[in-house]
């Protein structure tokens, strides 16, 4: 476990740089962290991540065929926003913890 | 102390000779599970392995009822074999696996195929088996790039970092 500072905030990240606590989030932090991966957020990112986030909070499982039903975003598209590992790299982002799920 | 030096997988390269639900499935998790990773991913049909991609026979795959040691009743006695072989219980058994998959958000064959290509990954067919089955281009799944030989597989699997995978 170690601490990081993003948007001038000390929060605690485990190994692999998730946030521990997904309630301290907010966009200022995400858009320092999206910013480690080179990563420009755009409202589309945030309405993908509010989405994860909202998923996440009524205890549902993320898996990349859910957000290319949610109308956000197909597939394509979210391989396009969060380039590499979607998913991993989006919750990570999104101060939520990683995803279980193997689809 | 010793250092230990990691090679992360970079690149997969999977074959999938079999037709059978749980024998695709298995390419196609893995593929896909490989494609969320970030990993660059070629899958290559072969035999029975194309009815996966073939357009007829893609939503119409089974698993075996006769032959399959592993094969329980929903209450988790063993499958009689002999009731595996009466006519309809192939279907019955195959329709109560996919209903189950759906449950848990798991993708049918089609629309794995979409997840994966959507996801930069490559689909093949092998070439030998089109021809012994007669199927051409068009038969296929639109998310089958091409037919190659087994040498244009094997040319596509080179680099460090690279595993090929047989299911």
């Amino acid at each position: 476990m170690t601490q990081k500072i993003y948007a001038g905030v000390t929060l605690e990240v485990n190994d692999e740089g998730y946030l521990l606590e997904k309630s301290q989030w907010t966009k200022e932090i995400a858009k320092a962290i999206a910013k480690e991966d080179n990563l420009e957020l755009t409202d589309k990112h945030f309405e993908v991540i509010e989405f994860l986030r909202d998923r996440v909070a009524k205890g549902e499982a993320l898996t990349i065929r859910s957000i290319g039903k949610s109308g956000i975003v197909d597939i394509k598209g979210f391989y396009g926003l969060f380039p590499g590992a979607p998913l991993k790299l989006a919750t990570r982002i999104g101060g939520l913890p990683k995803p279980v799920s193997c689809v | 102390m010793i250092q230990k030096e990691e090679f992360p997988l970079k690149k997969v390269c999977i074959i999938c000779a079999k037709g059978s639900i749980e024998d695709v499935y298995a390419t196609l998790v893995m593929a896909n599970g490989a494609v969320m990773e970030g990993i660059e991913t070629k899958v290559f049909f072969t035999f029975f392995g194309l009815d996966a991609i073939t357009k007829k026979q893609m939503t119409k795959l089974h698993t075996a009822t006769v032959g399959n040691p592993a094969m329980r009743m929903p209450n988790g006695w063993a499958f009689p074999t002999l009731l595996g072989a009466i006519p309809g219980v192939e279907a019955g058994v195959s329709a109560m696996m996919k209903s189950q998959m759906e449950k848990l958000d798991i993708p049918t064959v089609p629309e794995f195929l979409e997840m994966i290509t959507a996801g930069g990954g490559e689909i093949f067919a092998c070439k030998l088996a089109t021809d012994m089955f007669k199927l051409k281009k068009e038969d296929l799944s639109d998310e089958v790039s091409d037919i190659i030989t087994v040498g244009e597989f094997y040319g596509l699997c080179g680099g460090q970092g690279t595993q090929i995978i047989f299911t």
